[in-house]
């Protein structure tokens, strides 16, 4: 459960990069293989908003897939997760996209 | 508070030890929560959008990439070691400062609760220092800070840095080690490299641990190595027994060579 002090992170930045303006939505990047799972950041921004200028903000979070570049081949191919073979048969495969971990932006007033 | 596990807001202790003096005491220390009282204007201007592009981890990162900073300048070298909750890291930690001393090292060991795997390391004469994350589920960079101002570490030791029993939170954490070890024990299965991915896919060594059990129960060392590299094709595993002894020269000789490694 890292959600918890992820989300915590990123309230925490959020307040400081916008000068505890009062935040009225939240734009979040988190990759499909970032080890970071959306539903618990969901789960747990509204709990540690709470009494934050980022409290009631909206949560915008977009989710780029999981990309792979094959060292072997050097054939890139979409993932799923980190237990990937390329089509080659090689294992030694590198993500080179979808582990993103990212605020955006947020919208303030 | 967490409903899904608990967490709340309390932050991490500290607890450090005097060479068989009676234990420290763990001091508090406060996340503060946000706090502020907002004035609301009346007359709602309309939203504008501030373009942050931050890596939610790049704090952590920053603080790790100092504490890396600072063990290279004194020659220290930090292994951090992770896994599931019972795999022996303790056994095997207690074990391996007794058999390299007197070379120059220390322990940092971290747990949501208790001082117990302290009290074991210092039982060994090496110095140690309790982290207790209370309701947290892993170390991060700004707690092994404090636990390295707190040790006061010699130059040139190898720190050992015990990590919360987790296999999940503990992957996504760089704390500045040198290297990063996974232990796991054949009693856990030979599926946990593949079902627990982030953990395996950054670790410089995996050591099986508890070779000694292998007669009882069912676990392929060779599946095991081979999942191992399917997430990891460049990591070293190593077969051994904290009970024992077994397979632990290889790991001693590992960390002999580990200051160049991760």
């Amino acid at each position: 459960m890292h959600e918890l002090a992820i989300t915590q992170g990123i309230v925490e930045m959020i307040v400081e990069r916008t000068d505890s303006a009062r935040v009225t939505a939240v734009y979040l990047r988190i990759g499909k293989v970032s080890g970071v799972v959306p539903e618990a950041v969901r789960f747990c921004f509204d709990l540690v908003a709470a009494g934050s200028p980022v409290e009631g903000a909206r949560l915008e979070i977009d989710e780029p897939p999981g990309r792979a570049r094959c060292r072997s081949c050097g054939c890139a191919f979409a993932v799923e997760g980190l237990v990937v073979l390329c089509p080659c048969g090689s294992a030694d495969v590198e993500v080179v996209g979808g582990d993103e971990l990212l605020v955006r932006a947020v919208e303030v007033v | 508070m967490c409903a899904t596990c608990g967490c709340g807001s309390e932050g991490p202790r500290v607890t450090t030890f005097e060479a068989l003096a009676g234990s420290g005491q763990g001091h508090g220390h406060g996340h503060t929560p946000q706090d502020h009282d907002h004035e609301h204007e009346h007359a709602e201007p309309a939203p504008r959008t501030v373009v942050l592009e931050e890596r939610v981890l790049a704090r952590n990162d920053l603080l790790a990439a100092e504490n890396r900073r600072r063990l290279a300048e004194r020659g220290v070298v930090a292994v951090n070691l992770m896994s599931s909750p019972g795999s022996g890291k303790t056994t095997l930690l207690a074990r391996t400062v007794r058999e390299l001393a007197p070379r120059p090292m220390a322990v940092v060991e971290g747990d949501q609760e208790t001082l117990l795997d302290a009290e074991r390391i210092r039982a060994t004469g090496c110095p140690v220092v309790q982290i207790n994350t209370g309701e947290g589920c892993h170390l991060d960079a700004a707690m092994l800070r404090r636990a390295l101002d707190a040790l006061a570490v010699a130059a040139g030791s190898l720190v050992f840095v015990e990590n919360v029993g987790n296999l999940v939170c503990p992957a996504l954490f760089d704390l500045g080690e040198t290297s990063r070890v996974v232990v796991m024990s054949v009693t856990e299965g030979a599926d946990k490299p593949v079902k627990y991915p982030h953990m395996f896919r950054t670790a410089d060594l995996v050591l099986v641990n508890k070779v000694d059990l292998l007669p009882y129960v069912d676990f392929d060392p060779e599946l095991c190595a081979e999942r191992i590299r399917r997430i990891n094709p460049t990591t070293q595993v190593l077969l051994v027994s904290a009970t024992t002894g077994e397979g632990l020269a290889a790991w001693y000789a590992w960390l002999g060579t580990s200051g160049t490694a991760g």
